[in-house]
């Protein structure tokens, strides 16, 4: 893991070192090679762990007050923002940061997508990083059921419905994902307990995905491979550290934006009345980020079709290093496949949007041609304009961007490669 | 370039998301009012506040619970904050059911400012039956609880107006211009001079409808005031920081080649 040797300075820390390496590991954080040209874009990673730390440490505070009963669930979440010592702020910190968490990866995913960091040899750290995606939506999910207000409530049933279409036993796996006929007491038990173990898992993720991160390094803007350590990286500490700072910072004044100043703004007022099993809300819609892979869900006249194709478009994103077959990672040598990435990026606000609306008329019509566009994307225009494309010339180094034309991107692979 | 790209995303979201439906014809958007609670630096204007209690008190308080609340949020900062012997004597004019006692008994006794708001009804069912079969909704976060907040409730409390031809109403149902689908069971209770407020401002149907509005906002988030103040220290803190953060990034990457 480590590139170099390292020894404590004191004897203590030796014979602990010897025991248990984690001097060497805190060593290798700090000094791990990093390249020097990293933009913006790549602050989100820091940002994200802040995002999950802060959202456990919220959770744990507001799980102390929160009773996980449907009788009582709603008037516990009213105790804490009334009775309890700055309740308010720690639940309005928990419910922006799900919101601000998921607008941290999003941008860090687009990123990945932009530059290429999911192909070669970074495939596995992608991989983690999507089931770290899953697992956050499904504890935002959970975690905006526990209120029990009007959108908990037909939340949970219409994403729990969903399973129903499985053909013979959708069902029988309908009822005993509630443990009752309906979505009920149980329903918000198991939802809880699951609300409160998942973070632990992505937090265990986490560490693969660093860890996976650390074997080939940060992938970079020009997405080339680089020498470690050399003249193209710099120490994580201090220079990334204190960027990444930086970024957390502003990123912060947006949050606490949100929290002091509109902290309402992302949720929905029907969550505001209580859960009441016999009055279905006007329209019922899922959290923002959640709202792409609704419209999905919505643009499919079948219920079985609807679901097969929403999980198909986050399941197609686990195979993306095998469908780009484009050699060049970063989208800044690659101009055509640079276009679609953008069109991508629209399409997915688009969907975002029609989920929103009511799935009738222009929107249905939107949703369908959003959710088409999606899935060509992944599947034709990624391998085709990977195999097609004429790319830019690529440098050699990050050292030494300038290049005389029409190089052949595999030559400064293999260069480094040997490295 | 990613800029420029940027920029094209934001455009083209934007244009979306104008592209609204046209507004079926009877929804009419609520009335903007320039609420003193509005803004990074928002405050209650605690007369008002004090005003609209009275009118929930007097008017709102027959049909409409407020659970959440106690008599004791009358007297905290940032709420209309009436003093300890008013909140005591607020309190003390409700009888409040306790108990069991020693003897297994419940009993009743004046209200204490921790009690809880008294609700009219002892439960929902007994709220919707005697209210022709319309459950009056507990006030207390109603304000968070409906889109447009704050204005649409004032636009509902003015928004009575007799029907358009055409329009039959059954009994018990009444027409409000800001209601959705413009049928409300709850009838028009506010006129002028309905209440008579303690510091001589004239009860016009307005005006009631402002302060109890008001009272309504500040009833579903007490700790606006608090909010507000804390968040304009947290980010003048958190700019400050940010400043000195970006120097010291600044002379860090000094000593290498590249710009951050």
């Amino acid at each position: 893991m480590s590139e170099h040797e390292y020894t404590p300075k004191s004897k203590a820390g030796k014979w602990f070192n010897d025991r248990l390496p984690l001097l060497t590991l805190g060593a290798h954080l700090t000094d791990y090679p990093t390249p020097k040209n990293l933009n913006y874009w790549w602050t989100f990673g820091g940002i994200l762990t802040f995002c999950l730390i802060t959202q456990i440490v919220t959770g744990i505070v507001l799980a102390m007050h929160y009773v996980a009963h449907a009788d009582l669930a709603f008037a516990s979440v009213e105790h804490i923002m009334r009775d309890v010592n700055y309740g308010w702020l720690i639940r309005y910190i928990h419910s922006n940061g799900a919101s601000m968490f998921f607008l941290a990866v999003y941008i860090h995913i687009f990123r990945s997508l932009f530059y290429g960091s999911y192909k070669s040899p970074r495939e596995v750290i992608w991989i983690i990083g999507l089931m770290i995606y899953l697992l956050m939506m499904a504890a935002a999910f959970m975690g905006y059921v526990l209120p029990w207000g009007q959108m908990s409530f037909w939340g949970a049933t219409v994403i729990t419905n969903l399973f129903s279409a499985i053909p013979l036993v959708g069902d029988s796996i309908t009822t005993w994902l509630w443990g009752a006929y309906s979505v009920d007491n149980p329903t918000l038990n198991r939802f809880f307990s699951l609300h409160y173990l998942i973070p632990f898992l992505i937090l265990g993720l986490v560490v693969l995905h660093i860890w996976a991160l650390h074997v080939p390094g940060n992938n970079n803007p020009v997405g080339i491979d680089i020498k470690k350590p050399s003249k193209d990286t710099v120490p994580f500490h201090p220079y990334i550290t204190i960027k990444d700072a930086f970024a957390l910072l502003v990123f912060m004044i947006i949050f606490a934006g949100f929290v002091f100043f509109t902290p309402n703004v992302l949720g929905h007022s029907d969550n505001y009345i209580p859960a009441n099993p016999l009055v279905t809300p006007a329209h019922i819609v899922p959290e923002w980020y959640l709202l792409p892979f609704y419209a999905i869900l919505r643009s499919v006249p079948d219920k079985l079709g609807g679901v097969i194709l929403m999980f198909s478009a986050i399941f197609i994103l686990f195979v993306l290093p095998w469908l780009d077959t484009s050699k060049v990672r970063s989208a800044v040598f690659r101009p055509i496949y640079r276009q679609f990435f953008w069109i991508l990026v629209i399409d997915v606000l688009m969907l975002g949007y029609v989920g929103a609306m009511p799935a009738e008329g222009i929107y249905l019509v939107l949703a369908r041609v959003g959710t088409i566009y999606y899935f060509l994307h992944f599947i034709v225009v990624m391998p085709v304009v990977g195999y097609l494309e004429k790319t830019d010339p690529i440098p050699m180094s990050i050292s030494e961007p300038v290049l005389t034309g029409g190089a052949e991107p595999s030559l400064a692979r293999k260069v480094n490669d040997k490295v | 370039m990613i800029k420029s790209n940027i920029k094209l995303v934001v455009l083209s979201f934007l244009l979306l998301i104008s592209f609204r439906p046209l507004q079926s014809a009877e929804m009419v958007d609520p009335i903007k009012v320039d609420w003193s609670f509005k803004g990074l630096t928002g405050t209650f204007d605690r007369a008002s506040l004090q005003r609209g209690f009275q009118v929930y008190k007097e008017v709102c308080a027959s049909c409409h619970s407020m659970q959440y609340l106690s008599y004791r949020n009358l007297g905290e900062p940032g709420g209309p904050e009436f003093s300890e012997q008013e909140v005591k004597a607020i309190a003390a004019s409700f009888e409040i059911e306790d108990g069991p006692d020693s003897q297994g008994e419940m009993f009743t006794r004046p209200g204490k400012p921790s009690d809880k708001f008294k609700s009219p009804y002892p439960n929902i069912q007994a709220a919707t039956a005697a209210n022709g079969g319309a459950y009056p909704p507990d006030m207390s976060v109603l304000v968070k609880a409906r889109k447009g907040g704050a204005n649409y409730i004032y636009s509902v409390l003015v928004g009575y107006e007799d029907p358009p031809p055409g329009v039959t109403l059954d009994d018990g149902v009444y027409y409000n211009k800001y209601m959705a689908g413009n049928k409300i069971k709850m009838p028009n209770n506010l006129m002028d001079g309905l209440v008579e407020y303690a510091d001589g401002t004239e009860s016009t149907v307005d005006q009631m409808a402002r302060d109890v509005t008001t009272f309504l906002a500040w009833a579903a988030e007490p700790e606006l005031e608090e909010r507000h103040k804390t968040g304009v220290k947290v980010i003048i803190y958190l700019v400050l920081l940010t400043i000195l953060v970006y120097l010291s990034m600044k002379k860090i990457w000094s000593r290498v080649d590249t710009e951050v």
